[in-house]
């Protein structure tokens, strides 16, 4: 029998989340390279909602618990009706997102089976792994920074299959969906008993997003060389023009220029967008380590010797008074 | 009550000094600096807080080499009431699923009537986070991930927050089950002049006044097979030290012709719209 590769579906009853479908999409590559079928598990209670959605992602096969007692997410009943799907999936492969709920429900699926699990992944690449005299061919190569990011590792799981792996949210690309495709679905029906309701949700508190630095292509961030806070509802109003969130180093929150939520780095939020505007940060390793995997990074500061320019793809020696109203005079007078 | 936390020593990767880079650009270990793992100082601080508020015992059980006694004797200067060392060769290349079969066996010779095990969220080594719900998984007990705050115990239960992807849950469990706990939960103790007093000459040497104890496979009733680097489903294929070079850069002026260049190229190579 083909061995499938199946991807856990994340959802909240109204939508899927943008990880999922991004690995959809790395499932459909997966699936050329490998000749086999891309299977969907989706646990919720409003299921039916998404399979057109997730047939135009290329799912062949949907499995589908789609119960009120599988509303939210349990670690316990999510993991049984979980092992029940991979039982009759039969994959090769399964990939979670490396969110909170995927890295609390993967690590028990792995114990579970005894295979391996990877954590984290920024890439997936199929190859042959040899050791000891022995070769395997078309194995996951599951990569990943380790050691605080300063390596990066290749994983394979020779001989434990399935090769599981969680993987980062925005790092692989999401295919345009074909809503001419179709596929079929396969209910499941899962028994839950004492012993998998011992936690209980008391009480959820949703906290609405304002900034979506994670998820943003482009991000315009500023530090203690903005100034005021004046010059940020500038950066605000450049951020609004070429569709950027707005970030900021902790010099310029502790300021007071602009809240916490704004704030990368090592107690902010780690970025890695395809274009990040530095205005006046320095570029201290705090800062840095939330940003440097960003695409292209380009640097505005007065200080042509600043560290930030050691990491900078673009460089601009300037004061940024004069600079960010430049650039928005710029950007609007190219007729955008 | 009896608490179990799980400490791990790693290697301090969040300070890499200059010379930990060696010539050819790979990472040189020996120059990182081992260290508790941070948030097992706040899975430690949890259980002492339990301690302190319901009379627990705080029993701390680590996995690794001897060096590992280090943050075993800082547990106990914080306060806790017991360490335990699982050391053996045989344990050397375990991945996660292979260090928590360890650690069940050890929590299971150790401590077999626990109430509550609490772990770090994840270790700066591997940043896995995986530990903690496999050890859970081989325990047969519920597990409570990503925990920011420990509320009460009451009746056989325990009421915690935890952080979701989009906000926070409150949360009550039965015990006994397993914790993970994040940074934002509380702030570590300091060690206590009384225990680094009393602990100073702990060690896991044979002839030491408070002797550590170290535990073997064989102890611990686990078979070598299915621990150290056979027992390891993952394997690592190679490692890449990300070097940092100063990477080519573009110099653009600051004047009406430099930033219409800059848009101009960011518009041509579709970085911006
Ligand atoms: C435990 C710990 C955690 C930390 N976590 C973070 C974190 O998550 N994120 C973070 O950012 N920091 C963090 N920091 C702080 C970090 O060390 C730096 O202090 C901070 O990043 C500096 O911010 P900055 O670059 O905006 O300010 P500064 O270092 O003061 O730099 C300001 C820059 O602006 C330039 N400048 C000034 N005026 C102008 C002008 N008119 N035009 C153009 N350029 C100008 C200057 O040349 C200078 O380079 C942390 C520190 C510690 C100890
Ligand atoms: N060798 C070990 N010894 C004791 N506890 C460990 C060990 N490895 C991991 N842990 C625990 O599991 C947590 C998660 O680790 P990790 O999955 O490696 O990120 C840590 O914070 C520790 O509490």
């Amino acid at each position: 029998m083909k061995k499938s590769i199946l991807i856990f579906i994340e959802n909240n009853g109204k939508s899927i989340q943008d990880v999922s479908l991004e690995l959809l999409s790395k499932g459909n590559e997966l699936k050329e390279k490998l000749d086999t079928d891309l299977h969907a598990a989706i646990i919720g209670d409003n299921n039916t909602e998404f399979y057109s959605k997730l047939y135009a992602f290329g799912v062949d096969i949907i499995y589908s618990v789609n119960d009120g007692e599988f509303k939210e997410f349990k670690t316990l009943p999510y993991t049984k009706a979980m092992l029940k799907i991979i039982k009759e999936s039969n994959p090769q492969i399964i990939l979670y997102g490396a969110t909170n709920i995927g890295r609390d429900l993967a690590p028990r699926i792995a114990s579970s089976l005894k295979c391996g699990l990877t954590a984290d992944c920024t890439d997936l690449r199929i190859g042959n792994f040899e050791y000891m005299k022995k070769t395997w061919k078309n194995l996951l190569y599951q990569i990943r920074p380790a050691w605080g990011g300063n390596i990066i590792a290749t994983i394979v799981n020779p001989e434990m299959h399935p090769q599981m792996a969680t993987v980062r949210e925005g790092v692989m690309h999401m295919i345009e969906p074909d809503y001419s495709l179709k596929g079929k679905v396969v209910e499941i029906g899962v028994e839950l008993s004492d012993k998998d309701k011992k936690i209980t949700i008391l009480k959820r508190i949703i906290k609405e997003k304002t900034v979506d630095l994670k998820g943003a292509n482009i991000i315009v961030s500023g530090g203690a060389g903005m100034g005021s806070k004046g010059n940020f509802n500038k950066m605000f109003e450049f951020a609004k023009l070429i569709k950027a969130e707005v970030g900021a180093s902790r010099a310029a929150v502790d300021f007071g220029f602009i809240s916490k939520d704004h704030q990368v780095g090592q107690t902010g939020t780690v970025v890695k967008p395809r274009v990040y505007f530095a205005f006046g940060i320095s570029g201290a390793v705090q800062h840095r380590v939330g940003m440097e995997n960003s695409g292209t990074i380009i640097a505005i500061n007065s200080d042509p010797d600043a560290p930030i320019f050691d990491i900078a793809h673009v460089k601009i020696v300037g004061d940024i008074n004069t600079i960010l109203p430049l650039m928005i005079k710029t950007y609007k007078e190219m007729g955008k | 009550m009896k608490i179990v936390v799980l400490v791990k020593q790693v290697p301090d990767t969040k300070n890499v000094p200059e010379n930990a880079m060696k010539e050819d650009g790979t990472l040189n270990r020996q120059a990182l600096e081992a260290i508790f793992n941070p948030e097992d100082l706040n899975a430690l601080e949890l259980a002492l807080e339990l301690k302190d508020r319901y009379q627990a015992e705080v029993t701390v059980i680590s996995m690794g080499p001897p060096n590992a006694k280090e943050i075993l004797k800082d547990s106990l200067y914080r306060g806790a009431d017991k360490v335990v060392l699982i050391s053996d060769r045989k344990l050397a290349g375990s991945d996660t699923l292979a260090t928590s079969i360890a650690l069940a066996g050890a929590i299971r010779y150790c401590e077999p009537d626990f109430d509550i095990v609490i772990c770090g969220r994840q270790a700066i080594d591997g940043d896995t986070a995986q530990v903690g719900p496999q050890v859970a998984e081989k325990l047969s007990i519920p597990q409570i991930t990503y925990t920011i705050n420990m509320d009460r115990i009451e009746n056989n239960h325990i009421f915690v927050s935890r952080e979701t992807d989009n906000g926070i849950e409150m949360v009550k469990g039965e015990l006994p089950l397993l914790l993970t706990i994040t940074k934002e939960a509380n702030i570590p103790r300091l060690e206590n002049i009384k225990f680094l007093m009393k602990y100073k000459k702990a060690d896991i040497k044979e002839d030491a006044k408070i002797k550590i104890p170290v535990l073997g496979l064989n102890e611990i009733g686990i078979e070598e097979d299915i621990v150290g680097l056979n027992g390891s489903p993952t394997k690592v294929k190679n490692i890449e030290s990300v070097v940092i070079t100063k990477k080519d850069i573009k110099n653009y002026s600051s004047d009406e012709k430099g930033i219409s260049e800059l848009f101009e190229d960011l518009v041509k190579n579709h970085l911006v719209e």
